[in-house]
């Protein structure tokens, strides 16, 4: 049996069965990430031997958690007590929280082991993980190319074996198009589902955390576990969780869907369309009514979230002074100096360009026609996704619009920043939105689709996605890294 | 003719037991980073959580100052970067305050004038920064964050103060008002309560508003006065050299009594305001603010009012036993217990408000309960004992053992002797041994009775009735004749009559 190639779902079930114990678990997987890692680089922090601690102690409880056993990896911009958290920065390079995330503390509580902190576009500000100030994560499809970002990872930890599910942070795409690009279920819970306490904010009214698994039962069952009411984070829905994993197994009766029109899709690559529109066959053949739908206002989404995010971030990020807990540059002869020489050597360009962006944005003068422009034109894409969502359950697009791209494809950040074309949307409006893969390119690389619902609908959401992974039949285990390094 | 415009900025700290945003303890006083957390630290993924208490505290001085609650109002960040800042930016209030238009009436004597309030916020504060100047060291800073998150109330008056007195008159009576709703210490040593002034100046009656300057570093109502008295006449100076005065931010230096400009560096702000995502709008239910409503204390102004009213107290002592609630109280118990409004307004605005002073104390600290002082006044006003034993004598006495005065009158033998024979006795006495004395006397030097008289009192400890001993000095030195035969015989007849009197 080979423990690494399991769902979560299935490993959970062995442990609490006794045929299996955590640690073989958690061994096996500390095994395969010995093996890999040299290439892949999912992981900046390992955690063997507290992992096998957590294992032992699991092993020896009477009362197992709903997560028994099952390795997780945790993108590194969500804390973890004791455990470095370094979001990729120099500035967090050496940085120890005295706390834990609410969703980390969630997953141990239900005996989950943590198995490492993953590797991420620095903050989280990137789409393909080379942001991050340490090292790029390859792709486990395809060690040349990039596994997305910002949660790369997180993302090719999971494709490649080296953990049963991870969580990631989705700001404007950053779980679901790493996701895509590995061939993963990622899913961005609606916002205020899940709690933010204790995730690095990036941008906050945007950020969410969420899981990225094998499988759609694995993702609703992460998901059930991590979302809910948290007293420490003000902004969390104290709506009750329901039972995804039950839900997600009953009928979904003619699901109404909305697709995308093809002009939208202009520039976009071919086979992505193809999948797109075959995922969308397929669907109709289930029974979904299918319907095609305009998005006037998507053609501002990208501008308005490079001008809210960045915003959000300039001030979430004017923490980070060299005063007290961050990296603090060794020269200077008086605080403006300290601060200058700190964050400007601390920070990686990305960040630095988007905390000029965002002061820019904010700065007297220029707020009424930037920030308070994009907030407008969110509330507008609000509307339409409501409007919307009044004649259909779900809008479906590409997740990505290309499988994933090479290390230095996209030197010019606006071309980076396009990548978030159909993501982006889901964070504006606060909805939630999964992808999971639907087939593969030419040369192999997964591709996604994305199915958006309506506020605090995952339920709806998972019970498609659950259907639609029964029909399209994706096979995760196709990749076998050590064919793949041959390409290097 | 110019006058001063002055608006104020306030700060008043919250009295509320835990930060705006967490869960740690607001005390004042504890060692350096003792109270703080990842939030009030600043640290990555802490998120803020609104303290209700605070929320009820603004509500209570928005009703107070009868200024319109909004029941959404938004937090916003205000984003600069000082060491003393742990997020790089303050939680505070900008386009959507919790309150705004409120008012505050000034003046307790006749003219009233109500100075308009435009806003209060609910914010935090910042850490506290301890810079190290000894030479000895190179220069230093230590950060203190207990203070760091801490609820403040920002209030911004209207420009509608139109002198120096007024400003700290304002500000007097807006700490008052803060300490009668238990909102905010009001200590501006402890800087709990602190204060920036903008001032300009204008032609009178004019409608323009002249270029104003903030002030900032006023930590005593006096130095409110004396900076706000050098800023205008600074200003009225340029204005009549026919000079321009600049927009800035200038400082109070106690030490060389002045304003002195801040550096340009440190006020050229772009605070970058934006709504702050980590927190939802505050809704204040209007069943929240009926409730408080309810328990509102009775205010200064009313207060002043009342006792004018009810207590026939003229405005200065309405106001002075206003100042704080617990002296109120205490007046208005030691009133209706001695049944004498006006006494007890005396007792406690000299005696009671010195005794206080001398003690460093406050008047809940204070050791004899409204029903002791009521005694002592009763026993003046029933001429047990004279107003001199009671001040000199039986007051201390209690303050220092708190013994009621009856018992310390009887212990200490301090009744007033206000038997006529005894102190006509004693007069005789006192004659017959200041011989020269009464020569002088008798020669007009008048000033010598009251030697005379005090050796009488002397001679009872002061426990004669003073108004007595003098008459009947008086009238037995008037009625001395040369010899000393007539004296006795004009001193008889003198006793005489007076037992007539009494028998009358």
């Amino acid at each position: 049996m080979n423990l690494t190639s399991l769902s979560a779902t299935k490993l959970r079930t062995l442990v609490k069965k006794k045929e299996i114990k955590a640690q073989e678990i958690i061994l096996a997987y500390l095994k395969r990430i010995k093996e890999q890692e040299k290439d892949l680089s999912a992981f900046i922090t390992v955690l063997g031997e507290k992992a096998l601690a957590s294992a032992k102690s699991i092993d020896r409880k009477r009362d197992k958690g709903k997560l028994a056993g099952i390795p997780v990896a945790v993108k590194d911009n969500i804390l973890t007590k004791g455990i470095r958290t370094t979001c990729a920065s120099k500035m967090l390079e050496k940085y120890v929280p005295p706390y834990s995330a609410t969703v980390v503390n969630k997953l141990e509580e239900e005996d989950a082991v943590v198995i490492g902190k993953t590797n991420l576009d620095e903050f989280g500000m990137g789409s393909s993980t080379e942001n991050s100030a340490f090292f790029p994560t390859r792709n486990p499809w395809d060690l040349r190319r990039v596994p997305g970002g910002s949660s790369g990872g997180s993302a090719a930890a999971v494709a490649a074996g080296e953990a049963a599910a991870s969580l990631g942070s989705d700001t404007g795409g950053s779980v679901r198009q790493p996701a895509a690009f590995c061939g993963l279920v990622g899913l961005k819970p609606t916002y205020s589902r899940v709690s933010r306490y204790g995730l690095v904010a990036f941008a906050s009214s945007l950020d969410q955390i969420g899981p990225l698994t094998r499988t759609v039962a694995d993702n609703a069952l992460l998901t059930q576990i991590i979302a809910g009411s948290d007293p420490q984070d003000s902004t969390v829905s104290s709506q009750p969780v329901p039972d995804y994993r039950k839900e997600m197994r009953r009928e979904l009766p003619s699901p109404k869907a909305a697709y995308l029109k093809d002009k939208v899709l202009d520039g976009i690559d071919p086979e992505v369309k193809d999948n797109y529109y075959r995922t969308l066959s397929v669907l109709e053949e289930t029974g979904a009514e299918l319907r095609e739908m305009d998005f006037p206002s998507w053609e501002y989404a990208l501008a308005c979230y490079y001008l809210i995010a960045p915003s959000e971030a300039s001030s979430n990020l004017s923490r980070y002074d060299g005063v007290r807990y961050s990296f603090r540059h060794p020269r200077y002869s008086n605080l403006k100096e300290m601060y200058l020489n700190t964050r400007s050597e601390g920070f990686g360009r990305e960040v630095k360009r988007r905390i000029l962006l965002g002061t820019f944005a904010l700065s007297s003068g220029y707020y009424d026609d930037y920030y308070l422009k994009a907030a407008q034109a969110r509330k507008l894409i609000c509307q339409e996704f409501e409007k919307a969502f009044k004649k259909v359950d779900f809008i479906l697009t590409p997740t990505a619009p290309e499988p994933a791209f090479l290390f230095g494809e996209k030197e010019d950040p606006v071309a980076m920043y396009l990548s978030d074309i159909f993501t982006v949307t889901a964070n504006l409006a606060g909805i939630p939105a999964l992808t999971m893969p639907v087939g593969l390119s030419q040369k192999g690389l997964p591709i996604g689709i994305q199915i958006m619902a309506s506020f605090f609908q995952e339920s709806c959401i998972f019970k498609l996605a659950f259907l639609l992974e029964k029909k399209v039949k994706f096979d995760n285990n196709k990749l076998n890294l050590r064919k793949r390094r041959s390409h290097v | 003719m110019y006058e001063p415009v002055i608006g104020l900025e306030i700060h008043a700290q919250l009295l509320t037991k835990t930060k705006l945003f967490c869960g740690c303890s607001a005390a004042y006083g504890n060692p350096p980073n003792s109270l703080t957390c990842p939030m009030c630290l600043g640290l990555p993924g802490a998120l803020p959580v609104l303290n209700h208490e605070a929320v009820v505290m603004a509500v209570k001085l928005a009703l107070a100052v009868k200024a319109k609650i909004h029941l959404c109002s938004v937090f916003s960040r205000k984003n600069y970067f000082y060491p003393d800042l742990p997020k790089g930016y303050q939680v505070t209030q900008y386009q959507h305050p919790i309150a705004s238009e409120g008012r505050l009436r000034i003046g307790y004597n006749g003219s009233i004038k109500a100075i308009g309030i435009e806003r209060i916020n609910l914010e935090e504060d910042a850490g506290k920064s301890i810079h190290d100047h000894r030479p000895e060291s190179p220069e230093k800073t230590y950060l203190d964050f207990n203070r760091s998150g801490v609820p403040l109330l920002e209030i911004v008056s209207k420009p509608e103060i139109n002198s120096p007195s007024e400003a700290v008159e304002f500000l007097q009576l807006f700490r008052t008002v803060l300490q009668y709703l238990e909102i905010c210490s009001g200590n501006m040593e402890e800087g709990t309560f602190r204060c920036d002034a903008n001032l300009s100046v204008r032609k009178k009656w004019a409608q323009e508003m002249g270029v104003k300057a903030e002030i900032k570093n006023i930590n005593s109502f006096r130095f409110l006065q004396k900076a706000l008295e050098y800023e205008a006449c600074r200003q009225m100076e340029l204005i009549k050299a026919g000079k321009p005065i600049k927009q800035e931010t200038r400082f109070w230096d106690e030490r060389q009594n002045q304003t002195l400009p801040m550096r340009s560096k440190e006020e050229a702000h772009d605070y970058r305001y934006f709504p702050e995502p980590d927190l939802p709008p505050l809704v204040i239910p209007e069943k929240l603010i009926k409730r408080i409503k309810a328990t509102l204390p009775e205010l200064p102004q009313e207060k002043i009012e009342r006792f004018k009213q009810k207590y026939k107290l003229p405005p200065y002592d309405a106001k002075i036993l206003s100042a704080s609630r617990d002296l109120a109280d205490y007046f208005e118990q030691t009133a209706v217990e001695s049944n004498n409004p006006k006494q007890s307004s005396n007792w406690i605005m000299r005696d009671v408000l010195q005794y206080l002073k001398e003690e460093n104390m406050d008047i809940s600290q204070f050791p004899l309960p409204p029903k002791y002082l009521a005694e002592l006044i009763l026993l003046v006003e029933n001429k047990k004992i004279s107003l001199r034993i009671a001040k000199e004598k039986v007051f201390p006495r209690m303050t220092g053992t708190r013994k009621r005065a009856g018992r310390i009158v009887k212990e200490e033998g301090l009744s007033q002797i206000s038997d006529v024979s005894q102190i006509e006795k004693l007069a005789r006495k006192t004659i017959k041994r200041n011989p020269r004395l009464v020569q002088q006397y008798k020669g007009g030097k008048v000033q010598v009775l009251s030697f005379l008289v005090g050796q009488v009192m002397k001679e009872t400890k002061g426990t004669a009735n003073p108004q007595l001993v003098n008459k009947i000095l008086k009238e037995a030195l008037n009625s001395l004749s040369d010899s000393s035969s007539s004296k006795r015989k004009k001193l008889n007849k003198l006793k005489q009559t007076k037992h007539t009197r009494q028998t009358k």
